[in-house]
């Protein structure tokens, strides 16, 4: 008996065996690990984008690093120093930050092989700027003489707007166009390096809906197929820039979880990764699993919290700059973030021309002596001061260390509340519901100081969440704007930052680093000052 | 029994439309999907107005649902947010999740009947505790933590598996496969056992071994087959629910499958991509139930639908 029992288990043992081969066989065929393969290709972590791949309609990371690819702009942003360098442009001259003169290379093409002219930046940026287009990066237009006209005028976009072109825009020539703002604007040139700002062929306008399947580009790459695992870029034979690819194919794998791609990078099962999982960050775990390929680099990402504007509470000066002096930067980012965020000093980012190093001064110190002391002069809080944040980005840990921080040294009842994701805060924001302080992170759309004042503290602009008026502050910016040079610009932003300092519309508290790792067979992997891999330059080891 | 099965697939008809109502209305509950699309501000308002038009979101929640029906009674199930049919969304990945349903369900028949009817008939010994206890082990873990560790040790440290099975290959899929199928192993070789050691008490196996018969025949003929009938019942629903259930699992592994499209659909706010997902989901599920009740008709005439 025992020994049919145990020949009936060999049996089932080896029905088990047989049918796992039969599976295996069936799926022989299809690559799946990188080990060994020495072809000039390279995969990196993809996210599925939101909108297809249209320079004017995406503002999200994961549409945004693929356009990196695919698009050519003005000016091209110096991957290590963020300076903007003339691309697409021999010349942007004006005389009083108004009027600029753009003169663009001759004899370029798209992908498509149709001409790189003046009229398809302009063409592009008419349609992006146009209201019923409905794209995502129309508001970087508004400077542009005529924007307000090509916009709808109710919330449902009824009416058509009185104009369907920027009046401000005007083709000259085949390589020669010129811009027209409506006030001075002494940064435009380096704004130009944006996504949005890039060109589009006549193709794209006759059937926006290919760009789903067959975007048609302009940069160093082309997309060669989209699908919903892989989406897939090839060199573009009719690239003639200076930012060439150096490998042949970069195949942006699709993955849901950041942290599967982070495991498949430590596998060598993919070659980069540019989000490294919060968990594998404690204790530098990454640091050992990715010995030798791995890096960080700061970028234009500033961390803060601002003050409702409904609070009547919070309205006292010297209150705020109890609570700012009341958190302990360093402490947070050391054990919230192992390091990987930098306590901020200013409300700028370092990584942009403008920065002017502890611009916040003492305001943005930890001092819980001092702190006591104004909030002693203040009227104090009463009740609960909450910290809203959404639950969706991981920013509870800090959330909760900022709130104690703030208890432990004022007393004052501070508790996080939890939104169940960024849209749901985001969208309260813009209602203007919620009270006490809340999150709120500026990504920077391009290199410039003005970038981290202008479209947040401004009044009436559109992400001034803290509803911050200042008109001192305004007035600042429109002469920066009107500087006849960048260093005076700066200047005077600087200036306008400190009235920032003074009234604390939101407390500045870290700036981000940019953390990333790469498998054993690609090396030269950094990032751009946005945070963003500059994927055309990643070589494949040569053994 | 033709009969029964039509009442059966009448009364789908009102769970379905319940089940779309419902998940419209959870979806529209999750608030206004426009808000958060273009990062830290808000969108241009020439961009929310198309997007909510495309959407018919500007409407109230039963004019939208309205809308919705509309076009699942033409048998379109809507578009995604990034513009594709939500139909092609699902056709595309359903064959990965398909697949990796098949792995699983393959896993707990192998392993869990062949587990059952060998602790069934070493009852009490060893084996039979062994069983036990390790069913025990993998009931008692959470799905991510088996699914992280199994990534940890058999596709990272030992190299056996692709870490991830993102292209959506039979070898990829292998290790999420098992993973997926590790708990229903535990059930089933559970269910297995006691229904094998019932069934070796009772007078027909006793008179099937007065006659004679190998040991061999009298298990795999008289024992197995009137055992399998729980069985059979479990791998019905569990495919119901394997087919949907995955999402943890098709996470962890980068899965391009249903379970995968539910959670972005749903971070993203996407209604009628959720919506039709899950639909889809509540048909498989429907269908399953339905024939396994017909299928227990079968195996033991003494249950009749008629």
């Amino acid at each position: 008996m025992r020994g049919r029992s145990r020949a009936m288990a060999a049996a089932a043992g080896i029905i088990a065996v047989t049918l796992t081969a039969a599976a295996c066989g069936g799926g022989g065929s299809s690559s799946s690990g990188n080990s060994g393969n020495t072809a000039n290709e390279i995969t990196v972590r993809g996210c599925t984008p939101q909108n297809p791949l249209v320079g004017g309609n995406t503002a999200e990371v994961c549409g945004g690093n693929m356009l990196d690819l695919i698009t050519r702009k003005l000016v091209h942003y110096n991957v290590d120093t963020a300076a903007p360098e003339l691309d697409l442009a021999t010349a942007i001259d004006t005389k009083d930050n108004q009027h600029f003169d753009v003169k663009i290379q001759s004899g370029q093409k798209f992908s498509d092989g149709t001409p790189i002219t003046a009229k398809s930046f302009v063409d592009a940026w008419n349609y992006t700027a146009y209201g019923p287009n409905g794209q995502q990066g129309s508001y970087f237009f508004e400077p542009i003489e005529g924007y307000a006209a090509t916009q709808c005028t109710d919330d449902e976009c009824k009416a058509k707007p009185k104009a369907e072109t920027l009046s401000g825009l005007k083709v000259k020539s085949d390589t020669e166009f010129t811009i027209t703002t409506s006030e001075k604007v002494s940064n435009l040139p380096v704004r130009l390096g944006y996504a949005a700002f890039s060109p589009q062929p006549e193709a794209f306008f006759s059937n926006p809906d290919s760009y789903k399947t067959k975007p048609i580009s302009s940069g160093p790459y082309q997309a060669s197929s989209i699908n919903d695992t892989d989406y897939v870029f090839t060199k573009n034979p009719n690239y003639q820039g200076k930012w060439a690819g150096k490998t042949d194919k970069i195949d942006f794998r699709i993955y849901n979880d950041p942290s599967a791609a982070y495991t498949d990078v430590v596998a060598n099962n993919l070659d980069v990764t540019d989000i490294i999982p919060p968990d594998q960050l404690v204790g530098d775990q990454w640091k050992s699993d990715l010995d030798g390929r791995n890096g960080t680099k700061p970028q234009g990402v500033i961390q803060a919290f601002g003050f409702s504007p409904i609070d009547s509470q919070l309205k006292n000066v010297n209150l705020r700059h109890a609570i700012s002096m009341a958190v302990d930067r360093a402490t947070i980012v050391k054990q919230i973030y192992n390091n990987t965020r930098t306590p901020a000093d200013s409300f700028v980012s370092p990584v942009v021309q403008g920065y002017k190093a502890g611009a916040c001064g003492q305001y943005c110190e930890y001092n819980p002596t001092e702190a006591k002391a104004l909030y002693a002069k203040s009227p104090g809080y009463k009740g609960t001061l909450t910290f809203a944040y959404n639950q969706d980005g991981g920013h509870g840990p800090m959330a909760t260390a900022v709130c104690n921080s703030i208890k432990n040294t004022l007393g004052i009842d501070c508790q996080p509340k939890s939104e169940p994701d960024f849209k749901t805060l985001r969208d309260q924001l813009n209602k203007r519901e919620l009270k006490g302080i809340f999150r709120s992170g500026w990504q920077m759309d391009y290199p410039s100081i003005e970038n981290f004042l202008a479209p947040i503290y401004a009044k009436g602009a559109a992400s001034n969440d803290t509803a911050y008026d200042n008109p001192k502050f305004d007035a600042k910016l429109a002469q920066a704007a009107a500087a006849p040079t960048e260093e005076e610009a700066n200047t005077l932003y600087q200036e306008a930052e400190q009235y920032l300092v003074q009234d604390m519309p939101a407390v500045p508290e870290w700036y981000d680093e940019a953390a990333y790792g790469w498998s054993n067979r690609v090396e030269n992997v950094k990032t751009n000052a946005f945070g963003v891999i500059d994927y055309a330059s990643i070589t494949v080891k040569s053994s | 029994m033709v009969s029964y099965t039509i009442r059966r697939i009448l009364q789908m008809i009102p769970v379905l439309l319940g089940a779309t109502f419902i998940l419209f209305a959870a979806v529209f509950a999750l608030g206004d999907p426009s808000a958060g699309r273009c990062g830290q501000r808000p969108c241009p308002p020439g961009y929310i107005a198309k997007f909510r038009a495309e959407y018919h979101l500007d409407q109230p929640l039963l004019v939208q649902y309205g809308y919705y029906l509309g076009k699942l009674f033409r048998g379109d199930l809507g578009t995604s947010f990034y513009g594709n049919p939500v139909a092609h969304e699902l056709a595309i990945r359903y064959p990965t999740t398909i697949k990796l349903t098949v792995i699983a369900i393959l896993c707990e028949v192998i392993i869990g009947v062949a587990a059952g009817v060998l602790a069934g008939i070493r009852k009490g010994r060893f084996l039979d505790n062994l069983v036990l206890i390790s069913t025990l082990l993998v009931i008692s873990i959470p799905v991510f933590v088996i699914g992280n560790l199994a990534q940890l040790v058999f596709g990272v440290k030992l190299e056996w598996f692709p870490p991830t099975a993102g292209q959506g290959s039979l070898y990829e899929l292998l290790l999420p496969g098992f993973v997926l199928g590790a708990l229903s192993v535990a059930y089933i070789s559970r269910l297995t056992r006691n229904s094998v050691v019932e069934n070796l008490r009772t007078d027909y196996v006793r008179t099937a071994r007065a006659k004679g018969l190998s040991n061999a025949r009298v298990i795999s003929v008289h024992t197995l087959r009137n055992s399998l009938i729980p069985v059979v019942t479990f791998i019905g629903t569990d495919i119901g629910s394997l087919m949907g259930g995955a999402i943890v699992t098709e996470r962890i592994f980068n899965v391009n499958g249903i379970g995968n499209f539910i959670f972005r659909s749903i971070n993203q706010k996407d209604g009628q991509s959720v919506v039709g997902a899950v639909l889809i989901l509540v048909v498989v599920y429907l269908v399953m139930n339905l024939i396994v009740d017909l299928l227990y008709g079968v195996l033991d005439p003494r249950i009749s639908n008629d």
